[in-house]
């Protein structure tokens, strides 16, 4: 008999019983509460006079709706406020912990989870939110979910879920200089396509996966659903173990050495079979811009908006064609020629210290271009706002001209007042460059946050590594 | 929730891949705190020519007159015949919800996104996988055929065409046990809570760190 994959463990030590209908009641160690996905949920509670089966497993955060602005007289926009007002009511209500949207601690719940060692390795750990996927770097099995899950979830701490095949996705040898997490994820998204994950969850290995640190891992974990899997994940090293040493809700003493020793089996045995393979070389990857409207529609800075002429696929072909006229590009343009409007660096995928580290770099001793109307900074929670803001990054941001926010969710979704006007352009360090998602009729290029620096200072996207620095 | 039985349609073709739920519900429309209500605001932003807001008067709203579900002979179509990757995207329920309070009951795609996929079952929305030129075909056969319906039989698997071929698809029997019954997947659960309480007492032992928990965090 071969080895278990490290789905197969984390899979395994979940199940409460297998249904014999080729589903299993899984337990869920951790439940992560936004104020989007779950007012329904509660309000199913309420319905049926169920209470949430374990409150101490729940951590709530209002991220989606919260102004980047200043926050003392709350949120304008009535529709925003009720539903963040909802999720305040429903955590009194129910007992379940909630960082109201002016503790220091708030932030986007796949920031604050890592940050606080809510998100630990071996867990289980399910949102109403696809990027809960970035938990996975943890060695954790985590995934988004919908709100009729959410309230299943509350009110028993269980799933009943259907297993799914492994892949194992290896980036074998080292990134060259400058290119990043994001690069690595988005090439690894525009080899497999947007559905290539569909039924599977995908373990990411290999040596530069093992050299990044636990933030690129977050990066690379939180885009497994944009190409297609519910979840990525990561096996548990030294990196792993040395980030979650000391946070907030972190075990301690005896009991961590116990975890400890527990997590370091959270690894694929090595001769464990994956269901599907998948290897790229990681000194082939170069810094990453998507084109058009879907992650897998990704080229090199360095190469050119993909022409449909070349596409045998007719379906394919008639989406591209969809994609460059929404984008109002021509084939054959150079990525670099492309110019920008507006410059977003933050959302889960890429707005944690590292990130804004990588992004002052660039920026230090510049200024954005004076074509772009604006280039804003969002930290992913206050505790990474106060953490750059020791370091002095908000004054490098603020004197190159950048605004520098309050932490949320912000401009990757534009729930918020941060959003694109129809037809602006913006160098984005989100996940999705989907139709409208930034603003209806906004275009969306998806980059590093390194990238999306230097695209605010050139004006238009340049690469990264001509900068000269 | 409602049983799903059999069902026959007018079928409406969406033509083009990576259907996301952004498209299907469009952002501004997630602050509602309610359930229902997101029909009208179905396909937002390809369905109307204006800008949506929450809480306007959609009937009022200028109609995108190329969009396909705005054409008279798709108006009352029931049943949603998509390209690859239909769903792909947010993990949002609401696009589920805007689908079926449209009146959509069927939706026919070569391949669905994982959680969206598995949203509909909760609502009593039936997302059927059928082969790329199968799809292709009854693309073909809508085109050219106004009022083109198909009728859905979940018991035995099948979709009947017009001219009387009867398609069979796969689904598990788990998800089409559940949508025949119309069950209660948390009264289903809570069955079984005394296996949920053996298993946290075993994982008390063997990981207890996992039960730390987060009170007093507020």
């Amino acid at each position: 008999m071969s080895g278990r994959t490290l789905y197969d463990k984390l899979w395994d030590a979940h199940v409460v019983r297998d249904n014999g209908d080729g589903t299993a009641l899984l337990y869920i160690d951790r439940h992560l509460v936004h104020e989007v996905t779950s007012p329904q949920a509660f309000e199913g509670l309420r319905l049926a006079g169920r209470r949430p089966w374990r409150r101490e497993a729940n951590l709530a955060v209002p991220d989606h709706n919260v102004p980047t602005t200043a926050r003392a007289a709350g949120i304008s926009d009535p529709v925003s406020r009720l539903q963040v007002e909802t999720l305040d009511a429903n955590c009194r209500e129910f007992g379940i912990t909630e960082f109201t949207m002016n503790d220091p601690r708030q932030g986007i719940v796949h920031v604050i989870g890592p940050e606080e060692g809510f998100t630990l390795p071996g867990m289980t750990i399910v949102c109403g939110d696809s990027h809960t996927s970035t938990h996975g770097a943890f060695g954790a099995l985590a995934f988004g979910i919908g709100t009729s899950e959410v309230e299943h979830v509350l009110a028993t701490q269980c799933l009943v879920q259907k297993k799914s095949r492994a892949m194992r996705v290896t980036v074998a040898g080292r990134t060259g200089p400058g290119v990043t997490a994001k690069d690595i994820v988005l090439a690894v998204i525009g080899e497999m396509g947007t559905a290539g994950g569909t039924g599977y969850a995908i373990e990411f290995a290999g040596e530069a996966i093992e050299a990044l640190s636990m933030e690129g891992r977050m990066t690379v974990c939180n885009m497994a659903i944009e190409a297609g899997a519910r979840a990525g994940f990561i096996a548990v090293d030294d990196t792993t173990i040395d980030y979650v040493r000391g946070r907030p809700y972190a075990p301690t003493g005896e009991l961590w050495e116990r975890a400890v020793a527990a997590w370091r089996e959270l690894h694929s045995d090595p001769d464990a079979v994956f269901d599907r393979e998948v290897r790229l070389e990681a000194a082939a990857i170069e810094p990453q811009v998507t084109w058009g409207t879907s992650p897998e529609m990704v080229v090199p800075v360095s190469g050119r908006v993909p022409d449909p002429a070349q596409e045998p696929d007719p379906v394919k072909r008639e989406g591209m064609e969809a994609a460059l006229r929404y984008m109002a590009l021509e084939p054959g343009t150079p990525v670099t020629d492309i110019r920008l409007d507006k410059v977003f660096i933050g959302s889960c995928t890429n707005s944690r210290i590292e990130d804004l580290r990588a992004a002052a770099q660039v920026v230090r001793g510049r200024r954005v271009a004076d074509n772009i109307r604006l280039a804003m900074v969002v930290p992913g929670s206050g505790l990474v706002k106060r953490q750059a803001e020791a370091e002095g990054l908000d004054a490098v941001f603020r004197e190159a001209g950048f605004e520098w926010r309050e932490p949320g969710c912000s401009m990757c979704l534009a729930m918020n007042a941060d959003r694109l006007e129809p037809g602006e352009r913006c160098a984005s360090t989100s996940n999705r460059n989907f139709e409208g998602r930034q603003g209806a009729g906004g275009r969306t290029h998806l980059v590093s946050p390194a990238m999306a620096a230097a695209a605010a200072v050139a004006g238009h996207f340049v690469d990264v590594r001509e900068l000269g620095r | 929730m409602e049983k799903f039985e059999t069902f026959t349609g007018i079928v409406a073709p969406l033509d083009r891949p990576n259907v996301d739920t952004d498209a299907i519900i469009p952002k501004q429309f997630l602050k509602s705190i309610r359930r229902t209500g997101f029909g009208p605001n179905l396909f937002d932003q390809w369905r109307y020519l204006d800008e949506g807001r929450p809480g306007q008067d959609h009937s009022r709203r200028p109609l995108n007159p190329d969009f396909v579900l705005n054409q008279p002979r798709y108006r009352d179509a029931r049943i949603l015949l998509a390209r690859e990757n239909f769903g792909c995207g947010s993990s949002r329920e609401h696009a589920v919800w805007a689908l079926a309070d449209y009146g959509f009951k069927v939706i026919i795609a070569p391949s669905f996104a994982d959680i969206f996929y598995n949203n509909c079952f909760k609502n009593g929305l039936l997302p059927v996988v059928l082969a790329a030129d199968t799809v292709d075909r009854l693309f073909r056969e809508v085109a050219a055929r106004e009022g083109y319906v198909l009728t859905v039989d979940l018991a035995a698997q099948t979709l009947a065409t017009p001219d009387g071929e009867v398609i069979p698809f796969e689904i598990d029997a788990f998800r089409k046990h559940r949508l025949l019954e119309g069950l209660d997947d948390i009264a289903l659960t809570l069955q079984h809570a005394d296996e949920i309480r053996a298993y946290e007492e075993r994982r008390r032992q063997e990981a207890p760190w996992l039960f730390a928990g987060v009170e007093g965090g507020r």
